[in-house]
């Protein structure tokens, strides 16, 4: 089945012209028409312009044009990606009837790839919790189990890759919003070094840990998105100008000899026996490829939550304050003077989830508390990245689980901030600490998928590709499917 | 402990206006969260920095030159309400 056909055999096959861009698009469409009723990956499906651009892949082939080895490709964009002309909703209603001006800086350089976008995915409400529960839109599925939820914030994007209902998608990761619902769905997500991959056009949830990621079939194809997202960009001041290496180069070299921590903080209290499981036999994999792995420790890793608790909601509320009714976006009907007007503006149009995140931020930032929540969250912050830098004298990279659990009950956790939130203690560390971060399927538990994290050096995404992909490659989780059905849900 | 006198204060600052129901929820849940942050205090962070972010960029300028931007008529198309190509607000004076 080509739904399930990683980006660079699709765009083999179109490139020999086996198949065209156009029967490619279409028969992605058909199959989103087909599934996503019961999976409820899609806020926005652009049919008719998907299939324009397929038809200028086509023309541009019988040309004799050299394309992109990403030319024809379907994809899908989290709907907090700004898309000239095409409606960005962030899953709020503050953002129902935004439709953008501009392109963020990764649509343009994916446009420019030939990248066929097919929509726009499902989100927790600007990008903020872990189970794409909080959009005001609609519930998004797990292919795998459609009584469980798919990770988020990211969940429409993730699922609708895992479903085969486009060939790769992007993401935005402030906590592991990229990493968690790929491990959830089975699929590789990857969060690059802070400052990799421009944040222009992307609504910002929190400035200081946001990063756009891809989610994809395997390694090889993250790499190779990766080639066309990364670089800077002028318009995002914490864009860094620095070399893009070819990411596809090296991947099969091997990781013998490769040192490798295990952090310790990494596997207690919290941690599924089948994910604990799933991850020790990783390991095990790793070392007969001839990866040394060795205990290490993170001392700090407790307190990351709260760090992350803190920092982020602080800059959310910040971020949050652009909506007032004025420039875009919802204004309240009725009301009786400017101040009233921002008021009702904000308290229709946030969700539970975001009003609580503004809130708490708010509190922290607030003259009496600033000190004792924020200044320390950000001094926290340093001992955090000091753990990392640590750790990194001596060893290449860190491995651990991507996630504590599998894929939750939809329903199960959306009561309980703080427990929601557990299920990002493992990738929050990455976030705060600006480091890149790689999730690669490692197995199941209870038939779900289970995901592996790799963890490395600011700039350093080839060691966690390489890394990863001899894993892959070595176990081949990857190549598993869900079973999926279309129909009406019950 | 956050008292609901706390929660008001804070959707102030906000511009939020919660309902009864979402004042007493937000006392529960942010008081929870603040406790849970509590354990921050057992860290001694005496003599750190602190980390805004983590780049080793300082200020990024760039040539003060004019350049064009997107057109004026695309931005209004978003805005709620507006006159005269500019956005309109309640009266304020």
């Amino acid at each position: 089945m080509h739904y399930y056909m990683t980006a660079s055999e699709l765009a083999q096959r179109i490139k020999k012209k086996d198949v065209s861009a156009e029967e490619t698009a279409r028969s992605f469409i058909e199959r989103i028409e087909e599934l996503d009723g019961s999976i409820g990956s899609f806020i926005t499906v652009e049919k008719d312009r998907a299939l324009d651009t397929a038809r200028d892949i086509d023309k541009k082939l019988r040309q004799g044009c050299e394309l992109s080895p990403l030319a024809g490709i379907p994809i899908a964009l989290k709907d907090n990606i700004c898309t000239e002309n095409i409606r960005t909703t962030c899953a709020s209603k503050t953002l129902e009837d935004f439709v953008p001006s501009y392109s963020a800086d990764v649509y343009e350089r994916l446009e420019k790839a030939g990248c066929i976008t097919l929509g726009k995915t499902n989100m927790d409400e600007f990008a903020m919790g872990s189970s794409t529960e909080s959009s005001v839109f609609k519930v998004t599925r797990n292919p795998w189990d459609y009584s469980r939820i798919p990770g988020g914030s990211s969940g429409g994007s993730a699922a609708a890759v895992a479903a085969g209902m486009a060939a790769f998608a992007l993401g935005t990761d402030t906590g592991g919003s990229v990493r968690q619902p790929a491990a959830l769905c089975g699929m590789v997500g990857m969060k690059p070094t802070y400052g990799r991959v421009s944040r222009y056009g992307v609504v910002a949830f929190a400035s200081s840990l946001d990063q756009v990621g891809p989610i994809t079939r395997d390694v090889r194809d993250c790499a190779l998105v990766l080639n066309h997202i990364c670089g800077h960009d002028r318009r995002d001041s914490t864009s860094m100008n620095v070399a893009v290496p070819d990411f596809q180069q090296g991947l099969e070299e091997g990781i013998k000899g490769m040192r490798i921590g295990i952090p310790s903080e990494y596997f207690g209290e919290g941690i599924e026996q089948g994910v604990r499981d799933r991850v020790t036999d990783a390991i095990g994999v790793l070392e007969d490829l001839g990866a040394e792995c060795e205990e290490v420790s993170l001392p700090h890793t407790p307190y990351a939550l709260s760090v992350y608790y803190i920092i982020s909601s602080a800059e959310a509320s910040s971020n949050m304050g652009r909506y007032d009714g004025i420039r875009y976006g919802y204004r309240a009907k009725d009301y009786s003077d400017l101040l009233d007007m921002y008021i009702k503006t904000r308290s229709e149009g946030f969700g539970a989830v975001v009003k609580q995140r503004v809130m708490l931020g708010t509190y922290a930032l607030s003259s009496g508390c600033y000190e004792a929540y924020y200044k320390k969250a950000q001094k926290v912050r340093t001992l955090i990245k000091a753990d990392f830098d640590s750790v990194f004298e001596d060893y290449d990279l860190i491995v651990c689980p991507t996630s504590p659990f599998v894929a939750f009950r939809l329903g199960e956790k959306t009561d309980d901030p703080l427990e929601n939130s557990l299920s990002d203690v493992y990738t929050i560390p990455a976030n705060i600490a600006g480091l890149p971060a790689l999730s690669v399927p490692c197995g199941f538990s209870e038939g779900l998928p289970v995901g592996l994290q790799f963890i490395g050096k600011p700039f350093a995404e080839n060691t966690l590709l390489r890394a990863a992909y001899a894993y892959e490659q070595n176990t081949g989780f990857h190549t598993t499917h869900p079973q999926v059905k279309g129909g009406a849900m019950q | 402990m956050i008292t609901k006198e706390d929660v008001e204060y804070v959707a102030g600052l906000a511009r939020l206006e919660l309902t009864e129901e979402e004042k007493e929820e937000f006392a529960k849940t942010l008081g929870d969260i603040l406790e849970y942050v509590q354990r921050l205090e057992d860290v001694d962070t005496g003599s750190v920095q602190t980390t805004a972010h983590i780049l080793p960029l300082i200020n990024v300028y760039r040539e003060d030159e004019v350049e064009p931007s997107v057109d004026r008529e695309r931005i209004l198309a978003n805005a709620p309400d507006t006159l005269n190509g500019c956005f309109r607000v309640p009266r304020v004076i």
